[in-house]
C-alpha cells in the first residue's frame, strides 16, 4: 500500500478511472465536474493510458459515445453535473437497458433554476427512475476506491448495468484530501479486463437496442427490474471484497455510533463527516445519538435500513434535494417505505438541508437533532431547515 | 472493391442500354434481409438493401430512431445480417463516434482482430437534418472515421408525416397541411449537404436510390475515405408523398431530372455533377402532379416552386464550374 | 423460433437479437394483393426488377432469369414498372397467371 498523497478529489477521481485502464471517455465541460474531465484529458495526452478521448459537442452526445464504445466492447467512463445530466436524460434510462457497463462520475450540484453552480442532490435524484445503479462518497478516499469498484460492479456478469459515482460538487470534488492509492498492480488484481457478453463486431452480427412491442416489453422491464434488485448482493460482495484486499469497509448503510442509540440521524455524501462531529459533541453531552451514512442509493437497501435503525426512537432523515408537492426529501420517502410495515418503528423527521450550496455546519446538525421532537409535533412531513421565514 | 463507373443519363431519363445491365454486377449477398416491415414500395428500404450491399460486411451501423429502425428491429427479429445498434433519436452520429472509437482503441490494444471495421451512422430527415443536426455536426467536426447516411423522405414518416426542415416548399403535411389560409409547408428544404462541405468534410454527396449505380459508388468512395463523409440520399415515400409504390423508382428520377435534387458530389472541396447536365431540366410539375402532397397548390406557387428550383440549380451549377479543390487551390 | 419469449427469463439480455437476418420469419407475402408474373419470353436477364426490389426478394435462377421470393413480396409494382421490356405484369392475387 502506498502513502496517502494529497491531491484534489475529483484529480484523484480521474486518476482513479486511469487505475481503471479504460478504453473510452467522452466528456463535455460543466462546472463543477470539469476538473474530472481535464485532468483524464490530461493522462491520455501524456500517454499515461492508452484510450481515446471524445470531446463531444453535449453531455446528450458523451453518454451516446460511450454507449456506442461500450457497444463494442470498451471499459467507458463519462462525467458530468447538473444541467448535463439533465441534458443526457433521454439516454440514461436506454444504458442499464442496453445492459452497457458505463460508469459515470457525476460532480452533484444544484438543477437550475435559478441557476446555480453549488452542491446539493437535486440532479441525481431528478434521475432516480433511470436504472443506473448509484453510489454516493462521503470523502476523497471513498471516491478513489469507488470509482475502482464501480468498473468491478458494472461489468460483472450478474449485473451488467450502468453505475454513478456522486461527488459532492465543491465540497468534495474541489478540496485537497490525503489519499491512498492502491498500485496498479493491485488494482490489476482486484479488477479483471472487461468480457463484454456481446459486442459489435462483424465476426458476429448482432443488433442492439431492438424495438420491444407491448408483447415483450413488461418482460423487457421484468428482467431489467430483477439484473437491478440482484445488484446488491453483488455489490454487497464486491464491497467485501474491497475490504479483504485494501482493509477499507464499504456497506450499503455504514453506522457510526449506533450502539445504544435512540435517536439517529441519516446522511448521504460528505455531510456525513459534519454529521459525526456533531454526534460526537452530542454524545459527550449525554445524548443517544448516532449516524447513518446511505452509501448505495440504487438499489435502495430495504433491509439494511430496517436493520439499522432497530431500537431507535427517532430517526431524523436528511435530504438534499426536494420533490415539490411530494412526500418530501427523496430519501426519506424512501426509508417511510422501507419502514412503513414494521413494528416499533422509529418516528421520522424530514429535515430538506443544504440546497444549492447553501453551508450546513456542526452546530446545524446539533440543532436538527435537538429539534427533532418539535419539529415531529408541527405536524409536517417536512422542514427546509434554515430557510428565512 | 471495385468501383463500377457507369453513370445514369439525364438525356433518356432512364438509364442507357448499358446500364441497363450493371445491377447484375453488384453484391448478390443481401445485407438487409427480407421480412421488414416496410410499407410497399418503401424507397428508404431499397436505399438501405443498396448501401449494405456496397458497404460490405466489414461494417458496423449505428441507426437513429425512425422508420428504418422500427421495421428493421421487431425484437426478437432483426432484418440486419451486419452488426448494429440503435440507442435514441437524436444521437446516431455520436452513437457512431464511440463505436467508431471503441474499434479503433480495441484493435490499438489487441482486443479485436486486427484490422479494418467501417463504422457508418444512418439517421432520416428527422433525425440528421433536426433533432440530429448537432451530433451530426460535432461528429463532421471532430473527424471521426465515419460515413453518416441520411435516409431523406421529406417529412417525420415514422410518426406520420409531420413536417421536417427538409420538407418541401409547398407539400401538405400533418403539421404544415394546405388550408384556405395555407399553401402548406411555406419553407425551402434546408440545405444539409451544403452544411456538411461547410464543415470541411472531405467527402460529401447526394444521391438517390432510383440511381442505384451511382448511389453505390458514392457510397463505396466514402467508406474509402479514412475520415468523415456525409451523403444525403431521397429516399422516395410513397405512404407520405401520396403516391402510387410502383412510381417510387420513377418519382426519384423526376426529382433528379427537374433538378429539384440534382446529384452532386463534393470530393475535397470540389463539386461535380454526377450525372449528365440535361439540356434542359424538366418542369416541376411532370413531379408534383405525381404526388398528392403537393396536389393542392396553384399556379402562383408553382411559380415560385418553379423559379426557386432554377436559381438553387444554378447556385449550384455555379460551384460546379467556378470552384476549385482544395489542393488546386493549395497550387 | 418462437414468436416471443415466454417468459421474462428468456428475453435477451439488454433486448439483444444474436440471429443476423432471422426477420426471415416473418413472411410479409401476406400484405399483398399483386402478384408479379414474368413472362421469361420478353426477359432480357437485365437485373433491374433485382436491384430495385425494395424487399431484395427478386433473385436470379440457375437458368439466368428472375423471380420473385412470394413469401416476402409485398406487390408493390415496381420490378413491373421499371422492368424495360414490360416482362413483368401484376395481376390480383388469387387469380391465375
Ligand atoms: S427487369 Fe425485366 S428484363 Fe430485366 S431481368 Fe427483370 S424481368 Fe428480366
Ligand atoms: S412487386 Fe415489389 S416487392 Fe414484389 S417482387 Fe416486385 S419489387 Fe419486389
Amino acid at each position: 500500500m502506498t502513502k496517502p498523497v494529497g491531491m484534489e478529489v475529483a484529480v484523484a477521481a480521474a486518476e482513479a478511472v486511469a487505475l481503471c485502464n479504460i478504453d473510452v471517455a467522452a466528456c463535455y465541460p460543466i462546472t463543477p465536474n470539469t476538473h474530472i474531465a481535464e485532468h483524464l484529458a490530461d493522462i491520455i495526452a501524456d500517454g499515461r493510458i492508452d484510450a481515446e478521448y471524445i470531446t463531444v459537442e453535449s453531455e446528450h452526445s458523451a453518454l451516446s459515445a460511450v454507449m456506442g464504445a461500450s457497444g463494442t466492447g470498451a471499459r467507458t467512463f463519462t462525467a458530468t453535473s447538473s444541467q448535463g445530466l439533465m441534458y443526457m436524460h433521454e439516454i440514461l434510462p436506454i444504458t442499464p437497458a442496453m445492459r452497457l457497463p458505463v460508469v459515470m462520475g457525476l460532480g452533484n450540484r444544484a438543477v437550475s433554476g435559478p441557476i446555480n453552480i453549488w452542491n446539493d442532490h437535486s440532479d441525481i435524484i431528478m434521475q432516480r427512475d433511470s436504472g443506473w445503479l448509484s453510489i454516493f462518497a462521503d470523502n476523497g478516499q471513498e471516491a478513489v476506491d469507488m470509482f475502482i469498484q464501480a468498473f468491478k460492479i458494472a461489468e460483472h456478469p450478474d449485473v451488467l448495468l450502468p453505475i454513478n459515482v456522486n461527488m459532492d460538487g465543491f465540497q468534495l470534488t474541489h478540496v485537497v484530501e490525503p489519499i491512498v492509492f492502491p498500485t496498479q498492480a493491485q488494482v490489476n488484481k482486484f479488477l479483471p479486463p472487461y468480457k463484454p457478453f456481446a459486442s459489435l463486431h462483424p465476426d458476429h452480427p448482432l443488433s442492439m437496442g431492438t424495438l420491444g412491442l407491448p408483447e415483450i416489453y413488461t418482460e423487457a422491464v421484468k428482467a431489467r427490474d430483477v439484473a437491478t434488485v440482484n445488484a446488491k448482493k453483488v455489490i454487497v460482495q464486491i464491497w467485501q471484497e474491497w475490504e479483504k484486499q485494501f482493509g477499507r469497509k464499504y456497506e450499503p448503510v455504514m453506522t457510526y455510533k449506533t450502539a445504544g442509540a435512540e435517536i439517529l440521524i441519516l446522511t448521504m455524501g460528505s455531510m456525513g463527516e459534519t454529521a459525526e462531529v456533531a454526534v460526537d459533541a452530542l454524545r459527550k453531552k449525554g445524548v443517544k445519538v448516532g449516524l447513518l451514512k446511505l452509501k448505495l442509493w440504487r438499489p435502495f437497501p430495504f433491509d439494511e435500513i430496517r436493520k439499522a435503525v432497530r431500537g431507535a426512537k427517532t430517526l431524523v432523515v436528511t435530504d438534499r434535494a426536494l420533490s415539490y408537492g411530494g412526500p418530501g426529501g427523496p430519501v426519506c420517502s424512501e426509508i417511510r417505505a422501507a419502514l412503513y410495515d414494521q413494528p416499533n418503528r422509529p418516528e421520522i423527521v424530514n429535515y430538506i438541508i443544504g440546497l444549492g450550496g447553501r453551508d450546513v455546519r456542526v452546530e446545524d446538525f446539533m440543532k436538527m437533532i435537538e429539534g427533532a421532537p418539535k419539529a415531529k409535533k408541527s405536524g409536517d412531513a417536512y422542514q427546509i431547515y434554515g430557510v428565512r421565514e | 472493391m471495385s468501383t463500377l463507373t457507369v453513370t445514369p443519363n439525364y438525356a433518356t431519363g432512364v438509364v442507357s442500354n448499358f446500364d441497363l445491365f450493371a445491377g447484375k454486377l453488384v453484391d448478390r449477398e443481401e445485407y438487409f434481409s427480407c421480412g421488414h416491415r416496410a410499407c410497399q414500395g418503401c424507397g428508404e428500404a431499397l436505399a438501405i438493401r443498396l448501401m449494405c450491399k456496397a458497404l460490405g460486411k466489414e461494417t458496423v451501423i449505428a441507426n437513429a430512431t425512425g422508420c428504418m429502425e422500427v421495421i428493421s428491429t421487431l425484437y426478437p427479429t432483426t432484418a440486419w445480417k451486419l452488426p448494429w445498434i440503435h440507442v435514441a433519436f437524436p444521437n446516431a452520429a455520436a452513437v457512431g463516434s464511440g463505436v467508431e472509437a471503441g474499434l479503433k482503441v480495441m484493435r490499438r490494444k489487441g482486443r479485436i482482430p486486427d484490422r479494418y471495421v467501417k463504422t457508418v451512422a444512418i439517421g432520416g430527415d428527422g433525425g440528421t437534418v433536426d433533432i440530429g443536426l448537432q451530433a451530426l455536426s460535432g461528429a463532421m467536426e471532430r473527424g471521426h472515421d465515419m460515413l453518416y447516411v441520411c435516409f431523406d423522405n421529406e417529412a417525420y414518416m415514422n410518426t406520420g408525416i409531420q413536417r421536417s426542415s427538409a420538407t418541401p416548399f409547398g407539400a401538405s403535411t400533418t403539421t404544415a397541411p394546405a388550408g384556405a389560409a395555407s399553401p402548406g409547408n411555406r419553407t425551402w428544404k434546408k440545405n444539409v449537404p451544403e452544411i456538411m462541405v461547410a464543415h470541411n468534410v472531405p467527402y460529401v454527396a447526394t444521391a438517390c436510390h432510383s440511381y442505384p449505380i451511382d448511389f453505390m459508388n458514392k457510397v463505396k468512395k466514402a467508406r474509402a475515405v479514412k475520415g468523415p463523409a456525409y451523403i444525403h440520399c431521397l429516399a422516395v415515400c410513397p405512404t407520405g408523398w401520396r403516391a402510387e409504390s410502383k412510381d417510387c423508382i420513377k418519382l426519384g428520377r423526376l426529382a433528379v431530372e427537374t433538378g429539384i435534387f440534382p446529384l452532386y458530389e463534393v470530393e475535397n472541396g470540389k463539386y461535380r455533377l454526377t450525372v449528365e447536365k440535361p439540356e434542359k431540366l424538366r418542369p416541376v410539375t411532370d413531379y408534383m402532379k405525381m404526388q398528392g402532397r403537393f396536389r393542392h397548390l396553384g399556379k402562383e406557387e408553382i411559380g415560385y416552386f418553379q423559379d426557386r428550383v432554377n436559381l438553387e440549380f444554378a447556385k449550384l451549377m455555379n460551384k460546379v464550374e467556378c470552384i476549385e479543390s482544395w489542393d488546386e487551390l493549395k497550387g | 423460433m418462437k414468436k416471443w419469449p415466454e417468459t421474462w427469463k428468456e428475453y435477451n439480455t439488454g433486448g439483444i437479437v444474436f440471429e443476423p437476418g432471422n426477420a426471415r420469419s416473418f413472411k410479409t407475402g401476406p400484405w399483398r394483393s399483386l402478384r408479379p408474373v414474368w413472362d421469361n419470353s420478353k426477359c432480357i436477364k437485365c437485373g433491374v426488377c433485382y436491384i430495385f426490389c425494395p424487399e431484395g426478394c427478386v433473385q436470379e435462377g440457375p437458368d439466368g432469369f428472375f423471380a420473385a421470393d412470394l413469401d416476402y413480396c409485398k406487390g408493390c409494382g415496381i420490378c413491373a414498372h421499371e422492368c424495360w421490356p414490360s416482362a413483368i405484369s401484376m395481376i390480383e392475387e388469387g387469380q391465375e397467371s
